[in-house]
């Protein structure tokens, strides 16, 4: 009875015990996935404004500086004030057309209006940071895509048709594209359940190439600037431009670091690549410059460091540091002979290069992200037996540059056919390019009614 | 009166108003400048863009002085000023017919 009575006490005592530890685990467990999310939506954070700060200043000041004085604040304004437009029109359906639940070429509407965009996270997507978080920091990206393009348009188009070319271009350029390669479902996903998986980690397509080839066509159907080539058109400062770069070089991190989404040894890697890469391509372009005109240029460094960050984007968190060198230093070379050879030998006035190093650069580095792309790097992809799967060349999966060229294949059509249409539109609506007079004039004066530098102030 | 415009080499500007100053001559405007003679430009290359800059950077003095005093004026700044290479500049002189001191209205050479 006593010894009866004795067991039920400690049988009873380790069942308070079990719940006590089960309780004490599942405390412990949540406090994990706190201290993980608070470090990851911490760098998230940072991230994001890091890739704000890429338009603003960055871009704006690298291109502010290489346009002639009469254009300079036409071309910061570009920049500008897609920070504030993009801004708007992704909270009311951007963020949704390439994030929301759709068909595998455009997200669908589940998100307009930041619905159901909130502190929890979207586990599709990114799991341990608030899916406010992820909107923002992919906000930033839609901010720069479309002012990277203003660089081939500057100095001679209507700030109307600029504002108007610009929102329709996000709308059917770059929301399908993004949704295409990183929305759940889309057609090129590779993580998400996409028909071709292509490896892009932070917009080698959605981004550079894109805008980059856009960028051609705009030049194209804008025509050259009065004048070009014949009449000196020089930088009016490659002082405001080099800041700007160093910028976009800082800025970068969070635009490819900070793709990994979280605060995880995949951001360092990628953070190393980038690196690398913007370092390995400053000196191709300087070699390439110093050896076909006789000196390495400051703005030959400078423009080579860009084309190097642009073609390691795709790459980041997939390649080991000396392929970042690779891939940087044969972007350097590539994008100097499209901006110093091609370009001048066609005749197109592609005004700050936009082609030259985002449409070329972009291009490169998506194809040989195929190439170097390594499970060493990023063991995120597994197969049917949960070990990490072949990702590029020379993890042994050769077909992966294929689909890489899909990739690009479906961003220059998108690019061109969507560009070419806008532009028609735009065309008929406001006109896209300034009157002759304002032109001579500069658009600082003609659109804005202001100077960059006033001699009587 | 005499009105002395000298183009000189912008280095040669702090030698040459030493100079003036000690021949007793302070006044003078100096203006920042662009331009060539038969000093020949140089080349620059911008994104594999090419341009020839053949106006060059020089500075331009000008300064009114008694008729009388000219000629040693002159005299000064071709010292002051020679380098003895291609691209030192040029003075030009010309007659001046009134030099007016807006502060007080006076007239003539008093004004200088």
């Amino acid at each position: 009875m006593v010894r009866g009575s004795l067991a039920l006490m400690l049988l009873s005592g380790s069942l308070m015990a079990q719940t006590d530890v089960n309780q004490k685990i599942a405390g412990l467990e949540s406090a994990v996935r706190a201290a993980q999310s608070a470090g990851d939506n911490a760098w998230m954070l940072v991230s994001a404004a890091l890739v704000l700060m890429m338009t603003g200043p960055g871009l704006a000041l690298f291109y502010g500086g290489l346009v002639r004085r009469k254009n300079v604040l036409s071309t910061m304004m570009h920049s500008f004030v897609l920070m504030a437009v993009v801004t708007v029109l992704w909270g009311i359906f951007g963020y949704s057309l390439a994030f929301g639940d759709g068909n595998p070429f455009v997200g669908g509407l589940n998100f307009a209006f930041l619905n159901n965009v909130g502190g929890a996270p979207n586990s599709d997507y990114a799991p341990t940071i608030p899916q406010q978080t992820f909107m923002v920091y992919q906000l930033m990206f839609a901010v720069i895509t479309p002012a990277l393009i203003s660089g081939a348009f500057a100095e001679r188009m209507k700030f109307s048709a600029m504002l108007l070319f610009t929102s329709l271009w996000l709308l059917l350029v770059y929301l399908p594209m993004a949704h295409m390669v990183w929305g759940k479902g889309g057609f090129l996903n590779a993580f998400l359940g996409g028909t071709v998986p292509s490896l892009d980690f932070a917009g080698g397509t959605v981004v550079h190439i894109t805008s980059g080839v856009s960028a051609l066509v705009c030049a194209l159907y804008l025509g050259k600037r009065l004048g070009y080539p014949h009449e000196p058109m020089k930088p009016h400062s490659v002082v405001l431009s080099s800041i700007g770069a160093c910028l976009l070089w800082v800025g970068w991190f969070g635009f490819n670091a900070g793709s990994a989404l979280g605060a995880s040894a995949l951001a360092t890697s990628a953070f190393v690549a980038t690196h690398f890469g913007a370092a390995a391509a400053t000196l191709g372009w300087m070699a390439a410059e110093w050896w076909k005109s006789g000196k390495p240029s400051a703005l030959g460094a400078i423009s080579g460091a860009v084309a190097g960050l642009v073609a390691i984007t795709p790459a980041a968190g997939f390649v080991k540091p000396m392929h970042a060198l690779a891939i940087g230093f044969a972007a350097g070379i590539v994008c100097y002979l499209m901006v110093g050879v091609v370009k001048h030998k066609f005749g197109y006035d592609d005004t700050l290069d936009a082609f030259g190093v985002h449409g070329a650069g972009g291009t490169l580095g998506a194809i040989l992200t195929g190439v170097f792309a390594t499970s060493a790097v990023n063991d995120a992809l597994k197969d049917a037996a949960g070990k990490p799967q072949a990702l590029g060349w020379i993890d042994g999966n050769a077909g992966q540059v294929v689909n890489q060229a899909i990739g690009v294949a479906i961003a220059w059509a998108l690019a061109i056919v969507g560009t070419l249409l806008i532009l028609k539109v735009c065309d008929m609506v406001v006109g896209v390019r300034v009157d002759p007079d304002h032109e001579t004039q500069g658009l600082d004066l003609s659109m804005h009614g202001e100077e960059g530098y006033n001699f009587e102030a | 009166m005499k009105k002395i415009e000298a183009v000189i080499q912008p280095f040669k500007l702090d030698e040459v108003k030493e100079a003036l100053k000690g021949i007793g001559i302070d006044g003078m405007t100096v203006i920042e400048v662009r331009g060539h003679g038969r000093q020949k430009g140089h080349k620059e290359v911008y994104r594999g863009q090419e341009y020839e800059v053949d106006l060059l950077p020089k500075v331009k003095l000008e300064l009114v002085v008694p008729t009388d005093r000219a000629d040693e004026v002159v005299k000064t700044l071709v010292a002051a000023a020679q380098t003895g290479k291609i691209g030192d500049g040029k003075i030009f002189v010309s007659d001046i017919a009134e030099a007016v001191r807006i502060r007080n209205d006076e007239r003539g050479e008093a004004a200088l």
